[in-house]
């Protein structure tokens, strides 16, 4: 009965400083995370309502009265959600792949297309104007 | 091919591991986290959206209304909540390790919140499908 051991020794070393401040910043995010992305979760599905959902809404809470609130709570809810959970995806990585070449390959996939998204997100936030305002 | 048998062997040690409360919190943790980084992933390209105008963000909304993805959201909902709530737990036992002894109470607290939540949230999200608008 072989027990698979993953090998130690190609793994990538970690960094000590780095690993205990992204610790530090999953839990520090988790609990901004726990009241902004529930709140977010629960306003839209209990509050809104999922059925009422379309193109004007977005308008409405981006140019509202309460439009410049509603674009900081969505950019503090895209950057700790992205960032928490880039982070949570490499220590899965981290964990299932352990050598180095393919370890590599995997984090930089996940971290172009998660830079992409986060880019896509704070630019929608922060130019969003509807036509004839 | 050993490699994906040693593997597969671990991924079905993985699931067996007869850990209890600890080990289902940790498994739905990490892969309610990863299920909820994918969703974020679609849901910062459908806002994205928004700035091609009402037609071409409406018509992506139909994803959204369609009986299959209204079940995904349902899964959605309880990952959150649940990856949320048992995010508080770890937290609780990592800066104050004397409560690890309650970790077990504490899981079935973190469920006794989520559940009741979660069908609420459900109920709104799975029965437009049975009473269209």
């Amino acid at each position: 009965m072989g027990v698979y051991t993953p090998t130690l020794r190609r793994r990538a070393r970690p960094n000590g400083r780095f690993e205990v401040m992204t610790w530090y910043l999953m839990r520090v995010s988790g609990v901004v995370l726990l009241f902004v992305a529930v709140g977010h979760l629960l306003w839209l599905h209990l509050v809104v309502g999922l059925e009422n959902i379309d193109f004007n809404t977005i308008v409405g809470r981006w140019t509202g009265p309460l439009g410049a609130f509603w674009r900081v709570y969505d950019l503090v809810l895209l950057m700790f959600a992205m960032t928490h959970g880039l982070n949570g995806a490499r220590w899965v990585i981290d964990d299932y792949v352990p050598r180095r070449g393919p370890n590599w390959a995997m984090k930089s996939v996940v971290f172009t297309l998660g830079f992409i998204l986060i880019l896509m997100g704070a630019f929608i936030i922060f130019t969003f104007r509807p036509a004839g305002t | 091919m050993a490699q994906a048998v040693a593997v597969i062997r671990a991924f079905y040690k993985g699931i067996t591991y007869r850990g209890r409360e600890g080990h289902w919190a940790w498994m739905m943790h990490r892969v309610g986290g990863l299920g909820v980084l994918l969703f974020l992933a679609l849901h910062i390209f459908d806002i994205f959206l928004i700035g091609f105008g009402p037609e071409v963000f409406n018509r992506f909304l139909f994803i959204y209304h369609s009986p299959p993805f209204r079940v995904l959201i349902v899964f959605l909902i309880y990952g959150v909540l649940y990856h949320a709530l048992n995010g508080l737990r770890i937290i609780i036992i990592d800066f104050w390790p004397s409560t690890t002894r309650y970790e077990r109470q504490m899981f079935w607290v973190a469920m006794a919140i989520v559940i009741p939540v979660w069908l609420v949230a459900a109920y709104f999200t799975i029965a437009p499908i049975f009473a269209p608008h």
